[in-house]
């Protein structure tokens, strides 16, 4: 294992890092919504699938990749939105009910997924300008990860200002703090609520396309996105951007070393970190509620 | 055995320097108290005083950030709730949080299980130990509501449920009672029922209580503590507390 | 349910091949199996409280050691038998430790992270559990020599199992411990305050739904006589969870009425349909908005409104 050359270690990482900034952007959203409302979204690793297949459409029709992010979205977001008005919020009061109702929706939708745009694996092209890669001494990085490493550090960049610098922030965090207390304020919660869906929502579309040149589009591809959201939130905390932000690398790096070093075992090396997170600090690393 | 330890042995709560902060606001606030074996303590205080936040310390429910916690003479601050519980303490709670859906006997059984090494049996039906069930039927014949033994605990009144579960506590054979405001939301007829309930209690049985009502309260008091902001203000036996000018600047609000 | 009723379906259940084919033979072994199977989890989901979507990680693990056990090492299934379902009660046990550290959402994201690792791990420990192409070529056990590669014999076989299975589980909620179970459910806090140690309530109970699954699952890969990667995956945990819902948390009829709800849907409409997994969706969705309790419930709430009408 130590016999492997500098450039083996730099690439992987460079792939830790780009896999982190697509799970950031996947639980980012979960970890809002889960903090906020109190619901595990099991949807969410479906509308990572569903944004790279709308994606998809968006490029195959000839537009260029920037408004395939856009357009993924706002097509997940709206999803979202309708999701929570029309079958989230009749059921509120109940989070395990929404929970199971999340479920169920994220089966229809996989399904759903499969049924527009078959179950072939399809690649999404990474856009022109960015395929190729930059080499620094013999090493070659892919352009398009490194892309993806700034797109996701902006997105941060941009979420940490809204939660810290606006008065909505405010609100959302007032509401994953002491939701009796912001009520008790005169936030208006449900608005609130629906506005938090959508953001989590547009996140995970946005991501399923920034991920679909390095993880493709498939049917399974929810499946596999959704126990890393998962394992990402338990070892950050719910609730907590910096959270997301700290065990999407770290989970990144965990998988991306793990599947090359360990193949087999990949999947057990996740567990470790969650394993560890829970029995000593069973609120994640950054966690304010329990989970 | 030295003096120091027989007084020791006699104090059926010792609490010494207890602190509990939420999120920077001390709910309790270097809290210390004695309280000899057989006494009746009163806990009273303003809203917002703390008084449960005292009890869920005391009762295992809340970990103290400091302080030390005596049950008779042994230390119990680590210990979980269900630990203090096995060791004679039971409690009541501000609200009535009782199994609904089962019959009053089966609400004491599954009290009555707490202490028994029957609960861990998954093999024989609970249906058949008899003796559990006649022993529950004795517990609420104490209590005055063996004639509603096989009712569903939803269909009793509030003051019955109150009674059921002070008698849940009490099959407990517990050392420390610990009751939270018993007679919240009672009429005067359920009251005076509760009232005499608790004069009823036997000696070997420490009491604490929480109330408001102090009417029915002074005159089961010996001595009383008066917390305020998480702290103690004034302690003493009834007529020191009652008399004493503190007291009436935390109740007029000075 | 009184000992009468039990003895009733049980001779009604024996029955069935006398006046069915082979194709309805065998979707009653597969009824009953996935009986046990919804059964082992509403001990957890019914009686305990605690809803898990990764109790397909059971099931699938036993099958697999049974599997894998014969293909390895040629074992016998006398011997393979007791090793799978001790192997997973143990996995259980660990399991339980790390679930348990959260209840409600927190135990859920926890048991489906769980059971998805396990998946992911079927799929890709080629050289342990072949992958894709799962372990095939497997046996069913010949019992005092009587050969049951016949559905009528396999059918009495599963049946025999099925019914000291679902014996002792009801003994288990009848039991003393049974109705500190639900206690813990009802009311966690004054279950402590009465002295119970609620956590241990929940991980004893967590083992033991753990261990009844491994007997589904011995059960499972002995009718298909081959076990992949997809019996571990989420769609199989919330399909039995659908089970449990839907016929009815915490009553032992419930999960067996969901049980043959859902593998009657299954079968028919794969028929028709070839959207499953669609099908199921809406079907939790459509439970979940319109009959929380389940169908048991819901249906003896008409029955007496219907009783009352015509009293």
């Amino acid at each position: 294992m130590f016999d492997k050359p500098l450039a083996f270690w730099l690439i992987q990482s460079l792939n830790s890092l780009s896999l982190g900034g697509l799970l950031f952007l996947l639980s980012a959203g979960f970890s809002l919504i889960f903090g906020l409302m109190r619901i595990a979204n099991l949807s969410h690793g479906a509308y990572f699938m569903f944004g790279a297949y709308v994606g998809l459409s968006v490029l195959r029709a000839g537009y260029p990749f920037g408004v395939a992010m856009v357009a993924a979205g706002l097509a997940v977001a709206l999803l979202g939105g309708l999701i929570e008005r029309f079958v989230i919020r009749r059921l509120s009061g109940n989070p395990l009910a929404q929970v199971l109702a999340t479920l169920g929706i994220a089966f229809i939708i996989a399904d759903g997924c499969l049924l527009l745009w078959t179950g072939d694996p399809q690649q999404l092209p990474s856009p022109e300008f960015l395929q190729g890669v930059f080499r620094i001494d013999e090493v070659a990085f892919p352009k398009y990860r490194v892309a993806v490493v700034g797109v996701a550090i902006v997105f941060a960049i941009a979420l940490w200002l809204l939660l810290e610098k606006t008065r909505i922030g405010a609100m959302i965090r007032a509401g994953v703090d002491d939701m009796e207390m912001a009520r008790g304020v005169g936030i208006p919660v449900s608005a609130l609520f629906t506005m938090v869906f959508c953001l989590g929502s547009f996140l995970a579309g946005v991501g399923g396309v920034l991920g679909g040149p390095i993880l493709s589009v498939y049917p399974g591809l929810d499946t596999d996105m959704l126990p890393l959201a998962l394992v990402v939130v338990i070892l950050g905390g719910v609730g907590s951007l910096g959270g997301a932000f700290v065990g999407s690398f770290i989970i990144g790096f965990i998988y991306t070393f793990g599947q090359t070093l360990f193949p087999d075992l990949a999947y057990m090396i996740l567990f470790l970190p969650m394993i560890i997170v829970l029995a000593i600090r069973p609120r994640g690393l950054f966690g304010r509620i329990g989970a | 055995m030295s003096a120091a330890m027989t007084q020791n042995a006699e104090l059926a709560l010792e609490v010494r320097g207890l602190r509990k902060a939420f999120g920077g606001l001390p709910a309790t606030n270097d809290v210390s108290l004695s309280i000899a074996a057989g006494e009746r303590r009163l806990i009273i205080g303003p809203n917002g005083a703390g008084k449960t936040t005292l009890f869920n310390l005391i009762a295992g429910d809340l970990r103290a950030d400091q302080g030390s916690i005596k049950l008779f003479g042994e230390e119990v601050a680590r210990l979980r709730t269900d630990q203090r519980a096995q060791r004679g303490l039971a409690r009541t709670f501000q609200i009535i949080t009782l199994f609904p859906r089962d019959t009053l006997a089966h609400n004491v059984v599954l009290a009555m299980l707490g202490l028994s090494p029957s609960r861990w049996d998954a093999l024989r039906p609970l249906s058949r130990r008899r003796d559990l069930y006649e022993k529950a039927r004795g517990v609420l014949a104490r209590v005055g509501l063996e004639s509603a033994a096989e009712r569903p605990l939803a269909q009793v009144s509030y003051g019955e449920k109150r009674r059921v579960e002070i008698a849940m506590a009490l099959a407990q054979n517990p050392r420390l009672l610990l009751l939270d405001e018993p007679l919240a939301g009672l009429s005067q007829e359920e009251r005076q029922s509760v009232q005499a309930l608790l004069a009823a209690i036997p000696r070997d049985i420490t009491v604490i209580m929480i109330e408001h009502d102090m009417d029915t309260a002074l005159s089961f008091a010996e001595r009383i503590t008066l917390l305020h902001y998480g702290k103690v203000i004034v302690e003493g036996t009834r007529a020191e507390v009652v008399a004493h000018p503190r007291t009436r600047e935390v109740y007029l609000g000075a | 349910m009184n000992r009468t009723a039990l003895i009733a379906c049980a001779a009604l259940a024996a029955l069935i091949p006398l006046v069915a084919g082979d194709y309805y033979i065998n979707l009653s072994s597969q009824i009953l199996i996935a009986a046990v199977f919804a059964l082992s989890l509403n001990l957890l989901v019914g009686y305990g409280g605690l809803t898990s979507l990764g109790h397909a990680a059971y099931m699938g693990v036993s099958a697999y050691l049974s599997g894998w056990l014969f293909l390895k090492f040629g074992m016998g299934h006398l011997l393979s038998a007791p090793l799978a379902v001790l192997g997973t009660t143990l996995m259980a046990a660990l399991f339980g430790l790390i679930a348990l550290r959260a209840s409600g959402i927190g135990f859920l994201m926890i048991t489906l992270a769980l059971g998805q690792v396990l998946w992911g791990l079927a799929f890709r420990w080629v050289s342990v559990t072949n992958g894709d192409n799962g372990l095939s070529g497997l046996t069913r056990p010949m019992p005092f020599g009587i050969d049951l590669t016949g559905a009528i014999p396999f059918y009495y076989f599963t049946l025999l199992i099925s019914i000291v299975s679902i014996a002792c589980i009801a003994a288990f909620s009848y039991s003393a411990f049974g109705a500190v179970l639900r206690g813990t459910r009802d009311q966690p806090r004054r279950m402590l305050a009465l002295g119970h140690n609620v956590w241990m309530v929940r991980y004893v109970t967590f083992i033991t739904a753990g261990f009844w699954s491994a007997v589904s699952g011995l059960l499972y890969v002995y009718y298909h006589k081959f076990i992949h990667p997809a019996a571990l995956a989420l769609t199989n945990s919330a399909e039995v969870l659908l089970m449990v819902i839907a016929g009815g948390t915490g009553t032992l009829v419930g999960p067996v009425v969901g049980a043959i709800v859902v593998i009657l849907l299954k079968n028919y409409v794969s028929a028709f349909v070839e959207r499953w997994t669609m099908l199921l969706g809406f079907v939790f969705l459509l439970i979940v908005l319109f009959m929380p309790d389940g169908l048991v419930p819901g249906f003896k709430r008409l029955w007496v409104r219907f009783a009352r009408r015509h009293a």
